[in-house]
């Protein structure tokens, strides 16, 4: 079954997010979403990881024993983390400041595992790498959709441009963590709540 | 070295740096596993066990092993590594010598490979050059702080069972909502410790 990378596109962007309907690949959408530099460089960070490592299991899948599956798995992702722990230490250093341990950890991003296991194993590597990239993709837009409402709301900037001309007063709690978890866990619900309806609505 | 007693750091990760409440982590099997308050507290004690050791397993490594060869370059291979040999030997052991508490925690254990905690604790380690012994009461208070969030979202849940819900937030858009207010309360500690 291999799909076209349209459909694999519409999937994984929209209706089967990663991050707002499938809840997966959480701690890193809620720690670095207090700018909206850090989440496109995360985004892309992970789309990259996602996109290869899919693809290279994907093109190894009838090698691997079944048994040290987990194990090749976690290896071959954690070759492109460091390669994109090294590109952002050598070309965006501030960033990589701030992004600090959570670069490392998208090695234990459950999108990656969940993309290798449920998609990689079963479908060759071209699609594979497609829905990798797009599902990385889908979790970019998440990460700077929430971004954008904490770094206007808690800094008045965007992508650190000043927008905030009436003088509006900032508010802190939305750089700090709770915010985080009020922003996904609304934008979840909403999504939820209108799926919820569309079934309903299909059953009549 | 950052000069601050390991006994500060030991309650700065439970109470104002808590490893979910604060820094996000280990929250897929905060969210997925926290519908029963016994489950959590088997979950958050396997946790914590596993967090412990391999801190301080990774410590050693990192110290001893990654340091005088110089290939930080490869650390994250190593500490995934350490990981999983020691949760695999963990389960072994405990299967073959204790096998009552295996068959408490031993569901849990698999999932803690994948648990960003384990590896963001050893990561905050070696990016804040912490000491032996203020590793290890990081670590000891980095798991009883993530198994202090988990039991008290677990309880909150349990509670609101019977409740009546509006439409299409139950299930994680509720523990999102729920652990964002406790995050709230918890900002109400900060200053009373600072480590970061």
């Amino acid at each position: 079954m291999a799909d076209k990378p349209m459909a694999i596109a519409k999937t994984q962007l929209f209706t089967e997010n990663q991050v707002l309907r499938q809840v997966l690949g959480i701690c890193s959408s809620l720690a670095v979403t207090n700018s909206m530099n850090n989440s496109l460089v995360m985004g892309l960070g992970l789309s990259f990881v996602t996109a290869l490592s899919s693809l290279t299991l994907s093109a190894m899948r009838n090698i691997i024993p079944h048994r040290v599956r987990m194990l090749v798995q976690t290896l071959v992702i954690a070759v492109y983390v460091i390669f994109v722990d090294l590109f952002l230490q050598a070309f965006l250093p501030e960033i990589s400041k701030q992004l600090g341990p959570y670069v490392g950890l998208i090695i234990t991003n459950c999108i990656i595992m969940g993309r290798a296991e449920a998609y990689a194993q079963k479908n060759p590597p071209i699609p594979a790498m497609f829905d990798g990239l797009f599902a990385g993709l889908g979790y970019t837009g998440v990460l700077l959709i929430v971004a954008l409402i904490r770094e206007v709301l808690g800094f008045g900037t965007i992508f650190g441009i000043n927008v905030n001309l009436i003088g509006f007063q900032t508010w802190t709690i939305m750089i700090m963590p709770p915010a985080a978890f009020f922003i996904i866990g609304s934008l979840i619900w909403v999504l939820s709540a209108r799926a919820q309806k569309k079934a309903a609505g299909g059953a009549k | 070295m950052p000069q601050i007693s390991p006994f500060i750091i030991f309650f700065a990760s439970i109470i104002t740096s808590n490893m979910i409440l604060s820094n996000f982590l280990g929250m897929c099997s905060y969210l997925s596993v926290s519908s029963e308050y016994k489950t959590a507290t088997g979950l958050g004690m396997a946790v914590t066990l596993v967090l412990v050791m391999t801190t301080v397993i990774n410590w050693v490594v990192y110290k001893f092993v990654i340091l005088p060869l110089e290939i930080e370059y490869l650390q994250y291979i190593i500490f995934i590594m350490v990981i999983a040999a020691l949760v695999q030997i963990l389960e072994m052991g405990m299967d073959r010598y204790m096998p009552d508490l295996h068959a408490k925690l031993g569901i849990f254990l698999p999932l803690i490979t994948v648990n960003c905690a384990i590896l963001g604790v050893t990561l905050f380690m070696v990016i804040r050059s912490y000491g032996f012994s203020q590793s290890l009461m990081f670590s000891l208070g980095s798991g009883l702080g993530w198994w202090l969030a988990i039991n008290m979202l677990a309880a909150i849940r349990e509670k609101l069972k019977n409740a009546k819900l509006p439409p299409g937030i139950s299930g994680p858009a509720l523990s999102f909502i729920i652990t964002g207010i406790m995050a709230m309360a918890f900002i109400g500690f900060s200053g009373i410790f600072t480590i970061q």
